[in-house]
């Protein structure tokens, strides 16, 4: 791989991270840092180990029976494998949207606060705050604001995906992992969801895995390119995806693989 | 190798440039031999002839157009199509200058020519030998000799001066010369900045093998 690039203000830290699912090695040797407030995009072929690699960011894996990590995840500085650390915090700060839509069979309101409501704010002043703030961060608001009663299940796929995101904004958290966010989505509810991932860098951290690498072009800073568990190339987007370094970057990018 | 398809219309694409290459090239040859063998004919063909490389380009533009809407490229493929882009205009102008050539021919009329004709048809052919081997060097996208071609525009540039001056001393000599002196200047302005436009494709061909930009040949004045 190219030499390693120093990302600004990285936020979040991998050294040496291998993966394993019982005997299968998932990832091999990961380093990478991520900069804070920025997108970074995880590219690769299906199997590459990228879903794998954000799913250890909140430890998503710790429930998949036989899975064991090696190596060190910091976030902020903390190595959240550490055995102090508080799970439930953890995936607070750091927050997940998944390929599906996957809203409760809720209504809007009650989807958006569900988190706040567990950890514990009751308030109805406070939750319809965060519940406002929450959708209009997600670009959601002007939508679904007279219909907040409505089930969430009745809406669009684009716009149950931006519940969820909404959701996980609810939390506030730091960093947002999304894995690939709009790969059930059409044409224009993708272009929302990636007009609002621009918007929502300014406040935080977003790390997102995609097969579309036009996507990945488009609104991040950073891609990694992942093949066989193995982080081959990090870099700028522009220059992973005008001149990369590594040819199997350039193999797969150009779609002269397999 | 799993898009087949768009593989296949980039690999045409630079079969056309080529061809285009060679249309230029036919063109260049040709002005110059017109003017040495005084032949009108040959000069109106290569005007009427001008619009053929014209549309070529345009063919060639749009092609890389469709490719960059339909298929995404990227990396290299994207470089090579921004490169074909350059190199079409540059082959486009080159087509110009010989059109400019078969234009001064027929301003000259019946007149003879002013001096035998010794270094301006030695600017074609090494102008020509620098276009052939920079089509050559696009398709084996080999940076080696696009780089040495571009030393080659020294010798062209020299030519040009050494002409240049020739032709101003004849006139000072007889002032009666002066239009007929004054149109060769024109001939050898056309092949100079001919070698000039093939320096540029040359550089795009760097470009598009390593992705850096690169002045090759720096002016000295």
């Amino acid at each position: 791989m190219n030499e390693e690039i120093k990302v600004p203000a990285p936020i979040v830290n991998i050294r040496d991270l291998t993966f394993y699912y019982g005997k299968t090695k998932a990832l091999k040797g990961i380093n990478l840092d991520i900069s804070k407030q920025m997108i970074t995009s995880f590219i690769g072929p299906s199997g590459c180990g990228k879903s794998t690699l954000i799913r250890c960011f909140n430890r998503l894996n710790d429930l998949i029976e036989g899975a064991k990590i090696e190596g060190i995840i910091n976030i902020d500085g903390q190595n959240i494998y550490a055995p102090t650390i508080d799970i439930t915090e953890l995936r607070r700060r750091v927050g997940m949207v998944f390929q599906k839509p996957n809203p409760f069979p809720k209504t809007i309101y009650e989807n958006v606060v569900y988190g706040p409501r567990v950890q514990g704010i009751s308030k109805k002043n406070i939750l319809d705050e965060i519940c406002e703030r929450a959708l209009k961060k997600a670009a959601l608001w002007d939508e679904v604001k007279d219909r907040l009663r409505v089930n969430a299940l009745d809406l669009s796929g684009g716009q149950q995906q931006r519940i969820c995101i909404a959701r996980a904004i609810a939390m506030e958290p730091e960093i947002i992992l999304l894995d690939e966010p709009c790969s059930a989505l059409d044409p224009i509810a993708t272009a929302k969801i990636e007009d609002m991932l621009v918007e929502l860098k300014k406040e935080y951290t977003v790390i997102i895995v995609t097969h579309n690498m036009q996507q990945a072009a488009r609104i991040s800073e950073y891609t990694g390119f992942f093949m066989l568990g193995e982080l081959v190339e990090y870099n700028t987007t522009a220059e992973i995806f005008t001149n990369p370094y590594e040819k199997q970057t350039e193999d797969y990018i150009t779609g002269r693989f397999g | 190798m799993t898009r087949e398809v768009y593989h296949k219309a980039l690999k045409n694409l630079q079969d056309e440039v080529l061809k285009m290459g060679e249309m230029v090239a036919t063109s260049i040859r040709k002005s110059v031999e017109s003017l040495q063998k005084r032949d009108q004919k040959i000069a109106k063909e290569i005007i009427a002839n001008d619009i053929f490389i014209n549309r070529k380009r345009f063919e060639i533009e749009e092609k890389c157009m469709s490719l960059i809407a339909t298929q995404q490229p990227m990396a290299i493929d994207l470089r090579t199509l921004a490169s074909i882009l350059s190199i079409i205009t540059d082959l486009e102008r080159m087509g110009d200058h010989a059109e400019g050539i078969a234009k001064i021919n027929l301003l000259m009329g019946d007149e003879p020519l002013v001096k035998p004709l010794v270094d301006i048809p030695r600017m074609a052919d090494i102008g020509l030998s620098m276009l052939d081997k920079c089509l050559k060097a696009f398709i084996d996208r080999d940076t080696e000799t696009a780089k040495l071609i571009c030393n080659e525009d020294d010798k062209v540039d020299a030519l040009h001066d050494q002409i240049y001056r020739e032709l101003l001393l004849l006139m000072i000599e007889n002032p009666k010369i002066i239009p007929g002196a004054t149109y060769l200047t024109w001939v050898s302005h056309n092949l100079e900045r001919i070698a000039d436009r093939v320096t540029n494709i040359a550089e795009r061909i760097v470009f598009m093998v390593t992705g850096k930009m690169e002045e090759l040949n720096v002016s000295k004045y």
